[in-house]
């Protein structure tokens, strides 16, 4: 449970606008060297006096603990709301105050297999670093990333040379394949004899590819995304019901029991609704 | 600052007594295993549990939460394993770590609330019960006890009856009242030992890009800074009406100021909510400096600052 996670105050290192999104660079010290392929951080938003009195979740892009001062993370940030536009607003020099690593991290296989990353949007962001890790274990990977239109397919060039196919596909055709990343996934896994997917993106996009998965049998593990107010597991907001190896379905909190999970135990389409069966259902 | 080795930081509510006037506020703070991983729990004047049940409940669907001007709206319908499953698991854990221990506990009706003191009441290394009988997320608004004096009244007397011994009482009150006053009153006269106020407060945001509640339960409760200057004004009139009750005060703290804020209103120990999400530490920090604005202002103890802001206008 977040065995390693520490609050910090975090130096920003860089910020570079990239398409739609900022590519920055915090220093983190010890966090770098806990941090897996799918763990988070939650960064305070404003200063000291904000009226927002919630952090930020961002997915971790990539970390090191081999930098010049220390260990760094990098994350992909989409300014699209307040908090998000004044992190990415802020200088190289600025602190921040920040808590990670958090959450589940996407399971390594211990033997090389197929694997099949697709990401969505900035959701893209995590699975790099992944794709480094899976490479080094003698594993093929491929890679869908897919988004609305071109400035928002995050792809960095050394992301591209780290896997074996990169296959954009977008809303409005305007880089790659016209339409969504499950129009193309279904030809990757027969073609590539693909044995787990990794995911990360939009609920509908997680959902889509669940149901993939399971028509061709093999294993997906996704990242998920659920409004969070604490992103430490105390708050209870991020729930998502997922059901267990009891066959119990609970609702689960994404920030701890997540983010990363098991896509064919999550119970998907759930928003406003409590599933049937859920356990404590009133 | 010399004087502050011999600053008696201690408090009590009803007869427990605390190290210190910090406590978690109910439902901010897991199952306590969350936040040990950021300090020791042994800091805290007290753990105030999630509000418990007597049966499992999944909760309210999502989404549950909704940032707002210095605050949030929280729509959870309080989830938790039910208190069998919550005695078993989550208690013997806490008591492990030598935190002292508030359980507080939720009912549908008074029955539940009877049900739930008989299964505290042989419940070993508890320092005080809190009775959240003002939850605003549950399906009917007339389930919140605390509207009302009459409903207000039977679920603390069902919990005094069925306690037994020594364990003390602490009615938990909602500001959404006429007069929140009188109904402190009728909760102490049905055997409540302290007070916990506030709950959060019943709000809404619509989304103005769906058009719709934003919040799957439609309401939620209001919470963080937002409703600071409620919790002050609720704890200073309570105070006012029944000077010797003491009251655990809740609402928007997110600094040692704010805490100190509602010390001076009547409040003789604080809990922390909103503030942990944004700040896992928040509670140390606030303890911190908590303390150190008390020796500040010349207080040798916290029990000379409770209430202080009512003292006659000639001092």
């Amino acid at each position: 449970m977040n065995k390693f996670a520490e609050q910090i105050t975090s130096e920003i290192i860089s910020n570079k606008k990239v398409g739609a999104y900022h590519h920055m660079v915090f220093s983190v010290g010890d966090i770098a060297k806990h941090a897996k392929p799918g763990n988070f951080v939650a960064i305070s938003i404003g200063g000291a006096t904000s009226s927002m009195v919630l952090r930020r979740a961002f997915a971790i892009y990539r970390a090191s603990d081999r930098g010049l001062s220390g260990g760094f993370v990098e994350l992909v940030i989409a300014p699209h709301g307040p908090g998000s536009i004044w992190l990415t607003s802020l200088a190289p020099g600025a602190t921040i105050n920040l808590v990670g690593p958090l959450g589940t991290a996407f399971g390594i296989p211990t033997e090389p297999v197929k694997a099949l990353l697709v990401g969505g949007g900035y959701g893209s962001a995590p699975l790099f670093g992944l794709s480094e890790i899976l490479k080094s274990r003698g594993c093929r990977v491929d890679m869908v990333l897919g988004a609305s239109s071109a400035m928002k397919i995050y792809a960095p060039l050394e992301g591209k040379r780290s896997v074996s196919s990169l296959t954009i596909t977008t809303d409005d055709g305007s880089v790659g394949t016209p339409g969504k990343v499950s129009d193309v996934i279904p030809n990757l896994i027969a073609n590539n004899g693909i044995e787990i997917i990794y995911s990360c993106g939009p609920m509908g996009m997680l959902e889509a590819i669940t149901k993939i998965a399971e028509e061709f049998g093999v294993m997906h593990q996704c990242a998920i995304e659920e409004s969070m107010a604490c992103g430490i597991g105390v708050c209870m907001t991020c729930v998502l019901p997922i059901k267990g190896e009891d066959g119990v379905i609970r609702m689960l909190r994404s920030c701890i029991d997540g983010p990363v999970v098991d896509g064919s135990s999550v119970i998907w389409n759930s928003k406003r609704k409590i599933p049937e069966g859920t356990w404590g259902a009133n | 600052m010399g004087c502050k080795l011999s600053f008696d930081y201690a408090t009590a509510l009803g007869s427990a007594n605390f190290n210190n006037p910090i406590f978690t506020a109910s439902g901010c703070a897991g199952s306590g295993k969350e936040l040990s991983q950021f300090f020791d729990l042994r800091e805290l004047g007290a753990l105030v549990t999630k509000s418990i049940m007597v049966k499992p409940r999944s909760g309210r669907p999502t989404p549950r939460m909704a940032e707002t001007p210095s605050g949030m709206l929280n729509s959870i319908g309080l989830q938790g394993p039910g208190i069998d499953t919550f005695l078993e698991n989550d208690i013997p854990w806490l008591r492990e770590q030598g935190v002292a221990i508030v359980v507080s506990i939720a009912g549908e009706s008074v029955e539940d609330y009877a049900v739930l003191a008989r299964k505290m009441r042989a419940v070993p290394g508890i320092s005080a019960l809190e009775v959240n009988i003002s939850c605003p997320n549950v399906e009917n608004r007339g389930q919140v006890f605390a509207c009302n004096p009459e409903t207000a009244r039977a679920a603390i007397e069902a919990v005094r009856r069925n306690i037994g011994g020594e364990l003390p009482i602490i009615a938990k009150l909602t500001p959404d009242v006429t007069n929140i006053a009188d109904i402190a009153e009728e909760v102490v006269a049905a055997g409540a030992d302290a007070l916990a106020l506030i709950n959060t407060v019943l709000a809404m945001v619509i989304d103005t890009n769906t058009m719709r509640p934003k919040l799957a339960g439609f309401t939620g409760g209001l919470s963080g800074p937002a409703i600071r200057p409620i919790a002050v004004r609720a704890i200073y009139q309570v105070h006012a009406r029944l000077p010797h009750v003491k009251i655990l005060g809740m609402g928007g703290v997110a600094s040692g100021r704010d805490a100190l804020e509602l010390i001076l209103a009547g409040a003789s120990a604080t809990s922390i909510g909103t503030a942990t999400f944004g700040d896992p530490t928040a509670c140390i920090r606030i303890k911190e400096e908590l303390e150190a604005l008390l020796v500040e202002r010349g207080f040798n103890s916290l029990k000379e600052a409770v209430g202080y802001a009512h003292r006659e206008a000639t001092q």
